[in-house]
């Protein structure tokens, strides 16, 4: 039986390659499609055929990516995990990725990242775990007000925190998990894959039958920690060694001990994901130990405002105070900008922010951006009433 | 209508600079008041608008589809006519203006939206959005004043050609959607220049407005038309596609009349707005404005721009929350002495036209004009037409010696 874990991930990743191309190639100019499509736009325009389309099936193929919820079921009391039904063009992923997911709160289209938790489905749905950060705009809807029904955005699936290419290899490998916080979520995404967790207890795979996997999961307290149950379940089967740490009962995890956590450390290769401060701490002992890691770390880079920052635009770096609008000090720099009525009223200067943070000169409202938390392109602003408040960078126009 | 400034009686002649300053600081108070609870409620509405539209355009094209059929063709027409309304003024004209922009949906906002109107969107922000907004009814910066083609102020020279200003003014409605096109392309200026010295953008203008409206026309005079030959109805169809487009047109120009055109609505002077303050700013969009009173459907159906007071304070607002700023608004009117200008659609678009026709005619003449005296002035109005600048002058003087001479037996009386 080699049916394993191999061809999953080959089948995902070419999968996304030849999308376009096979599209494109079955619609040659003259075909009896194009020119119906050709048609339909001028039956539609200025709009086009696909806005009145979206309307109706908004999960179709050849459409933007979205996604409508299906379920959202508590895991601890401020994390949930969410399936989504993705449209007909989701590529597929391989367990440890993460996509970017775009959804509306209050009104305003939000982009965060989570990691997938499932391999891949037979019923093609596809779930993010979720867990309720404080002031998380996101994280917080997600998890106690999203409902099923509801459209989101999505992006393909990405990221190379995946395990080893083929089975032979991992079973070779001993691995060690380290994951802190909410950073067990593409961990999950793994075990899960290699060990389907049923109705009826755990699957027991072939693929998997040879693997040597040790757990150390790290968490607050023993009540918050997401996914502990499947942890539990999958450690009494006997898939994993489960080593949980809990800051409450154990202390805060210092990395020298995971020498005595994990006696066999050395032979292991390391998967960690979680908190910057922790990767970092893991980095540093295992680079001087010698030892092989993979790292990811998962919370989007958060942007603090501050009062103004060099701004980047067009090429042209300059220091920006926090009190002249983007506008005058990128032209006083000699940069080429769109500008219109300079008071904030015609829209005419508006640029993406692609990443950073501005002030509102009028009312102090601040708008912050970074590439993982915010639609592809970044967010769009007036630069004729906004300010530095950080470090900012702006794209050209759309 | 006199500018502002030139006016005996200043309506703001009773406002001190800091008075403008603290009116300014409490519109300021209301937009944040709005900004603070903009939210899922109100994505939710454009979202419905739009959709509403979408709808009934498709259903309505549909049914066109069969417009041989007389109950087909009055539904289908009377639905495309809404829709194409619907498009532009709630829909189109708002998005432009960045109302929706905070949404951060790149479907539904100020950089891609296109409407289905004869200008492409981006020449019709520049012109509408960065000049009319901000020079709002400043003689010689604002076009939308006459469209640089008629008098809408007493200080412009009367000149024969005026005489036929309503009926270029009803021509303009017919067919208002190029006239808007033509209006941000500058076509008359840019007319007047010698073909080699015209500009490159002006060029590139013109070669994107043109494929704007052959789309739009392909869409409405051929494809539609073609595709409901199976039923016999290419000239129902057509006759359908002609009608909406002008029922559109005439409705669209009627809004924009009543906005800045009715008797009460001020005008400013060029060199009145160096220097000008925020809240000078303000003040000139309050004065500068005129609302139309009516229903929910009414606001709905002009885009709510029938708020085109509020609508001018706060055009990056969105549309549906307009209808609770009024009010707000309205006190602050009351509590510094200004006059709110608004009245009914009919009232408004009369008092518009009937300021069209006066000033048509050389100043004063209709108001002096009565069955007694009108051979006479009948026969004045003919000397002026026909009798060349200096006769005109003559006239005019002599008219406004007489008048002066009235105001001085009155004041002595």
């Amino acid at each position: 039986m080699t049916t394993t874990l191999v061809p999953v991930l080959r089948r995902a990743a070419p999968a996304r390659l030849e999308v376009s191309p096979t599209v494109r190639r079955r619609s040659p100019s003259r075909s009896l499609g194009s020119r119906l499509a050709r048609l339909a736009e001028a039956a539609t325009t200025p709009l086009v055929p696909a806005d009145y389309l979206d309307l109706v099936a908004p999960l179709r193929p050849g459409t933007d990516l979205r996604a409508r919820i299906v379920s959202v079921t508590p895991e601890t009391r401020d994390a949930a995990t969410v399936v989504l039904k993705p449209g007909a063009d989701w590529a597929g992923h391989i367990p440890g990725q993460y996509l970017r997911i775009g959804i509306d709160v209050d009104g305003v289209r939000e982009w965060r990242a989570y990691s997938l938790t499932h391999g891949p489905r037979a019923d093609g749905c596809i779930s993010i775990t979720v867990k309720a950060v404080p002031d998380g705009k996101v994280s917080n809807h997600l998890v106690h007000q999203a409902r099923p029904g509801t459209l989101v955005h999505l992006e393909q699936a990405t990221g190379d925190f995946v395990l080893p290419g083929s089975a032979a290899e991992l079973a070779e490998t001993p691995l060690l998990f380290v994951t802190a916080g909410s950073g067990v979520t593409p961990v999950i995404g793994m075990l899960r894959n290699l060990f389907p967790v049923t109705d009826s207890g755990v699957l027991d795979l072939p693929r998997s039958k040879d693997l040597d996997i040790v757990v150390v999961h790290v968490a607050p307290s023993e009540p918050d920690s997401i996914f502990l149950d499947n942890l539990r379940e999958l450690a009494e089967h006997g898939a994993i060694t489960l080593i949980p740490r809990y800051d409450d009962q154990h202390g805060v995890l210092d990395v020298n001990d995971l020498t005595g956590l994990v006696p066999d450390l050395a032979e292991r290769t390391t998967y960690a994901c979680g908190p910057g401060g922790l990767l970092d701490a893991l980095a540093a002992h295992h680079a001087c130990l010698g030892l092989t890691l993979f790292t990811e770390q998962f919370r989007a880079g958060f942007v603090e405002a501050g009062e103004g920052g060099a701004l980047t635009v067009g090429g042209i770096t300059v220091d920006a105070d926090g009190a002249t609008p983007l506008l005058d000090v990128a032209e006083s720099a000699g940069a080429l900008m769109p500008s219109g009525c300079r008071m904030g009223v015609c829209f005419g200067c508006v640029l993406p922010l692609k990443e950073g943070a501005v002030r509102d000169l009028r009312n102090g409202a601040i708008t912050t951006a970074d590439p993982i938390s915010s639609a592809d392109g970044g967010v769009p602003i007036q630069t004729c009433i906004n300010a530095a408040a950080g470090d900012c960078t702006l794209g050209d126009r759309a | 209508m006199t500018t502002i400034q030139k006016k005996a009686d200043n309506p703001i002649a009773h406002l001190t600079a800091e008075d403008i300053e603290t009116l300014g600081r409490e519109l300021d108070a209301i937009r944040q008041e709005v900004l603070d609870t903009r939210g899922a409620a109100d994505a939710a509405y454009i979202r419905k608008v739009i959709k509403t539209q979408r709808g009934l355009e498709a259903g309505s094209r549909a049914l066109l589809l069969f417009s041989i059929f007389p109950p087909a063709w009055i539904a289908g027409t009377a639905g495309l006519s809404i829709a194409k309304i619907l498009d532009n003024m709630e829909v189109g004209h708002n998005i432009m203006h960045g109302q929706w922009d905070w949404m951060r949906d790149p479907k539904i906002h100020s950089t891609t939206w296109e409407w289905d109107n004869a200008t492409p969107s981006d020449m019709w922000k520049h012109s509408h959005n960065e000049l009319h907004h901000t020079y709002t009814n400043v003689v010689g910066k604002d076009n939308d004043l006459g469209y640089g083609i008629m008098r809408v102020d007493e200080d412009q020279r009367w000149m024969p050609f005026y005489l036929a200003q309503p009926l270029w003014n009803f021509i303009n409605a017919c067919i208002f959607e190029y006239g808007i096109a033509a209006y941000d392309l500058e076509l008359g200026k840019n007319l007047s220049i010698p073909k080699e010295k015209r500009s490159e953008e002006f060029k590139t203008g013109v070669k994107r407005t043109l494929g704007k409206i052959r789309k739009q026309a392909t869409k409405d005079y051929l494809v539609h038309p073609a595709l409901s030959i199976p039923t016999g109805s290419f000239l129902p169809t057509l006759a359908a596609n002609v009608t909406a487009n002008v029922v559109r047109n005439l409705w669209t120009h009627s809004v924009i009349m009543c906005g800045h055109f009715p008797e009460g609505v001020e005008t400013f002077e060029k060199k009145s707005i160096e220097g000008e303050t925020r809240g000078e700013w303000y003040l000139r969009q309050m004065l500068g404005s005129a609302n139309i009173s009516g229903g929910p459907l009414l606001h709905m159906m002009t885009g709510n721009l029938s708020f085109q007071i509020e609508h001018h304070l706060y055009p990056d607002l969105p549309s549906n929350r307009y209808a609770e700023v009024a009010p707000k608004v309205k006190a602050l009117f009351d509590r510094y002495g200004l006059t709110y200008t608004t009245g009914s659609m009919p009232k408004q678009v009369y008092s518009a036209w009937h300021k069209i026709v006066r000033l048509s005619l050389p100043n004063g003449w209709l108001a002096d004009t009565n069955a007694k005296n009108a051979p006479a002035q009948l026969a004045k109005l003919y000397k002026m037409t026909t009798g060349g600048p200096k006769v005109r002058r003559a006239i005019e003087a002599r008219d406004k010696q007489l008048a002066r001479r009235r105001a001085e037996v009155t004041t002595a009386a």
